[in-house]
């Protein structure tokens, strides 16, 4: 029969270590399925299951403590056609925990071979995640305080597709592999065995005691139907194909000329649900529409359904240096949140800033130049506020023109919203 | 040229795909998250894979996977996330595997301000990872830099089989402005210098007259191995000291020995000026403006913005600085940079100027830096 090991660095594990029986099973198995070695790879773990990728001739990725699934995932994501399959100790399941719950609710289509020897071989056998309460590994007390993991239990829990659980020592080991390779989708073996070097100098542990406490335990042995569905990979790409190609980034062409020279700053204070980001992004699509450059940076709550929503807008016929505000040329105050985020703002007001005001805004002492706004006595909505307040400054010719503003409007918008908005624009009123 | 309206982290989006990338993964975080957003945009209608790690440490280990399957592939993250991201940043450094990473930083230290700027991991970025070996760091100072960048970093990953970076920040990365570019446009996309088939392949066997090892693509006909232990040319463990640190020396020189290739930067010299300004990332906006207004008042400064930050760019640090008597460098964090400019130039007369209250640093901040008043 063909074998995968590799002739010059054949397994070298210590005598009686259960993973010596695991390596010569998984290569059994791969000769069962007549695989191609450049078809495989092995994606070893830290520990000794970490040696795993050495004595195979196959593609190899050997990585980080626990992250072995990680570069699994990315491996076959790129390349489907690839046999990929984890070896990974009792120690990697417990620091790559998360990895291993992502793996089975995610259903890629992998094969991981958990080396459950009950302890850190490597190290000198301290306690990991499956280690059982009641016996004597290197970690003092400490194993008696925590109670050992069933894998296959989270794995069932996590929506794993496939587990199983059998002893390194049972003669049908390579057929057990071999159905978790088949299995189109995530599966997870949980194989038992003996770390001899570590584990069985401080407890007794035999492949018949490991036989004896597999029998007491509920099986789990292969396709779990309950959570059967899609493998990833293939539901991805079908996902994928589905999807329209991404529409470039909106490109503005001058078409007015502006009549404003220098820098203009605007300050937008207003709250959630007033829509000030896309009036702060209208009056930039207003500016470049007159051959402006623009910036835009906007602030708000991380409850974006409270709280206030602030934007800072920058029109210059240069480019844009200092993206920051001291001392805005034009302030509008919309709601009670934006103004209360930008108090200090107010001192540096000249008279030079035109304040647009909403009637039921109470602002800091100022010199700027205000117009009060009666937004609800001309039934303008929360979420229009913005976007009337930008009206004004068209109306008054104040950074933008209503022609720019316009034109920003068919940029941003379509169909019933830009007409709803060319509405808004149009109908407001300064007194 | 009509001009487009992005944020830096779009334009890093745009920037990646136009590059050759086809293989994103990250986990949510601000102020990274539009890279994430756009990327699942772009990359699944053009067959590419956009995925979303269960943390930062899977994200950025499905693109070292997928590394080395062949793709260009590009996780983004900031602060917090980076931390994360440590051990896998040592294993691509030492083992090889190109990758693009953006950090987008923002106010530190740990969980900080999600919606605050600041350049607190510039020192973090090269040093923060096992092994001290050199990374290449690039730093945007505007929408266009996040474009024109991540592409040099594609090109630069695939050139020299390492960790590229794009230090951005928040006030970036979320900052929308109007830009000039050719999203497909004049740029040619390196690829890794490939293994010839036949021969006896050694994945980490760099070819006489070349300090990067020829790729081939686990998958590849050609059995490849690729290791996080030390390792030899043939990518089995190896406790040779002599192959141990000739591997190193090749790791460090092949950055640092060519920095000159990849030294991205901006001068603005006026004659007659006495101080150099010395800045990078958005602050260097605030120093342009300090560099006109003086200009124009007749007092003139100048000033050197960097956009390759690791390896230092030495020679060019000290050929600019030589003219002048006073140095000021402004950073948006508490001073890490500075440290360097210090110890590459030991006889001029450093003044730091530096900030980290969530607030960009001033045009009169740096003013006053300058004047000393």
């Amino acid at each position: 029969m063909n074998s995968y090991l590799n002739t010059k660095r054949p397994p070298a594990f210590c005598a009686g270590c259960g993973h010596e029986q695991i390596a010569h099973a998984l290569d059994k198995a791969f000769a069962g399925m007549k695989l191609k070695s450049s078809k495989i790879v092995i994606v070893s773990d830290i520990g000794c299951s970490g040696l795993f990728d050495v004595f195979f001739n196959t593609h190899a990725m050997h990585g980080l403590h626990g992250r072995a699934l990680t570069y699994a995932t990315g491996l076959k994501m790129a390349r489907p056609e690839l046999i990929v399959i984890v070896t990974m100790g009792d120690g990697g399941l417990g620091i790559g925990g998360a990895h291993i719950l992502a793996a089975c609710r995610r259903n890629l289509d992998l094969t991981l071979l958990v080396l459950n020897n009950f302890n850190f071989g490597m190290t000198g056998g301290q306690f990991s995640s499956t280690t059982p309460a009641d016996v004597k590994v290197a970690s003092g007390f400490l194993n008696l305080l925590e109670h050992p993991m069933d894998i296959c239990q989270v794995a069932c829990s996590a929506g794993a597709t496939y587990a199983a659980r059998c002893s390194a020592y049972e003669a049908g080991l390579p057929n057990k592999i071999e159905s978790g390779i088949r299995h189109s989708g995530f599966s997870l073996i949980d194989i038992w065995g003996i770390c001899p070097g570590r584990y069985t100098r401080k407890s007794g542990l035999t492949p018949g005691q490991i036989h004896d406490s597999l029998e007491k335990l509920p099986p789990v042995s292969g396709v779990i139907k309950s959570n059967n569905r899609k493998e990833y990979g293939r539901h991805y790409r079908e996902m994928a194909d589905r999807q329209k190609p991404a529409t470039p980034p909106v490109q503005v062409r001058t078409r007015f000329k502006s009549s404003q020279s220098g820098r203009q700053e605007i300050v937008i204070l207003g709250g959630a649900g007033q829509r000030v980001i896309t009036a702060g992004e209208i009056i930039c699509y207003a500016g470049l529409t007159a051959g402006l450059q623009a910036t835009q940076k906007n602030e708000y709550n991380i409850t974006v359904l409270r709280g206030p929503s602030v934007s800072e807008i920058i029109l210059s016929a240069n480019p844009i240096g200092f993206l920051g505000i001291t001392k805005p040329d034009v302030m509008i105050a919309i709601h009670q949140e934006g103004v209360k985020h930008r108090q200090a703002l107010f001192r540096n007001l000249e008279q030079t800033t035109l304040l647009i005001q909403a009637d039921d805004v109470d602002v800091p002492e100022n010199a700027a130049n205000r117009i009060v706004i009666h937004f609800d006595t001309q039934k303008i909505k929360p979420p229009d506020r913005a976007l009337a307040a930008i009206s004004v400054l068209a109306k008054l010719g104040k950074v933008i023109d209503s022609q720019m503003l316009q034109a920003a409007l068919k940029l941003k918008f379509k169909d019933k919203i830009l007409e709803a908005s060319l509405q808004v624009a149009h109908k407001i009123q300064m007194t | 040229m009509p001009l487009y309206f992005m944020d830096g982290n779009e334009a890093i989006a745009w920037g990646a795909v136009s590059a050759g990338c086809r293989f994103f993964a990250g986990y949510p975080i601000t102020p990274a998250t539009t890279i994430y957003a756009a990327m699942l945009k772009l990359l699944p209608p053009l067959g590419g894979v956009c995925l979303q790690g269960e943390d930062e440490i899977a994200s950025i280990g499905f693109c070292l996977g997928a590394s080395m399957a062949g793709m260009k592939v590009m996780t983004a993250t900031s602060g917090p996330g980076i931390s994360l991201c440590s051990e896998q940043i040592s294993f691509a450094i030492g083992s090889e595997i190109p990758v693009v990473i953006i950090d987008v930083q923002r106010l530190g230290p740990s969980t900080g301000s999600a919606t605050r700027g600041a350049d607190g991991d510039i020192q973090f970025l090269r040093w923060g990872s096992s092994g001290g070996l050199p990374v290449i760091v690039l730093a945007p100072s505007n929408v266009e830099d996040c474009f024109s960048l991540t592409r040099q970093a594609f090109n630069l990953a695939e050139e020299f089989r390492c960790p590229v970076f794009i230090a951005s920040n928040k006030d970036i990365a979320m900052t929308r402005e109007s830009v000039d570019l050719e999203l497909s446009g004049k740029f040619e996309a390196k690829n890794r210098p490939r293994a010839t088939r036949g021969k006896p392949f050694l994945p980490f066997h760099a070819r006489s007259g070349s300090l990067v090892p020829d790729f081939l693509p686990i998958g590849d006909r050609t059995l490849v191995r690729q290791t996080s232990s030390t390792h030899g040319p043939d990518g089995y463990i190896t406790t040779d000291p002599e192959i141990i640190q000739e591997t190193r020396d090749r790791l460090q020189t092949k950055l640092t020995s060519s920095i000159q290739r990849y030294t991205f930067f901006e001068t603005f010299i006026e004659e007659g000026s006495e101080t150099l300004i010395l800045t990078y990332g958005i602050t260097a906006r605030a120093a342009r403006e300090v560099f006109d207004e003086q200009k124009e008042k007749g007092n003139p400064v100048s000033l050197l913005i960097l956009k390759t930050l690791w390896p230092i760019p030495e020679v060019l640090i000290r050929k600019t600085a030589e003219p002048f008597k006073k140095i000021v460098v402004v950073e948006m964090n508490m001073g890490q940079y500075v440290g360097e400019i210090q110890r590459i130039l030991p006889k001029k007369s450093i003044t730091f100027v530096g900030q980290m209250d969530g607030n960009l640093i001033t045009p009169e901040k740096i003013k006053s830096g300058v004047t000393g008043e």
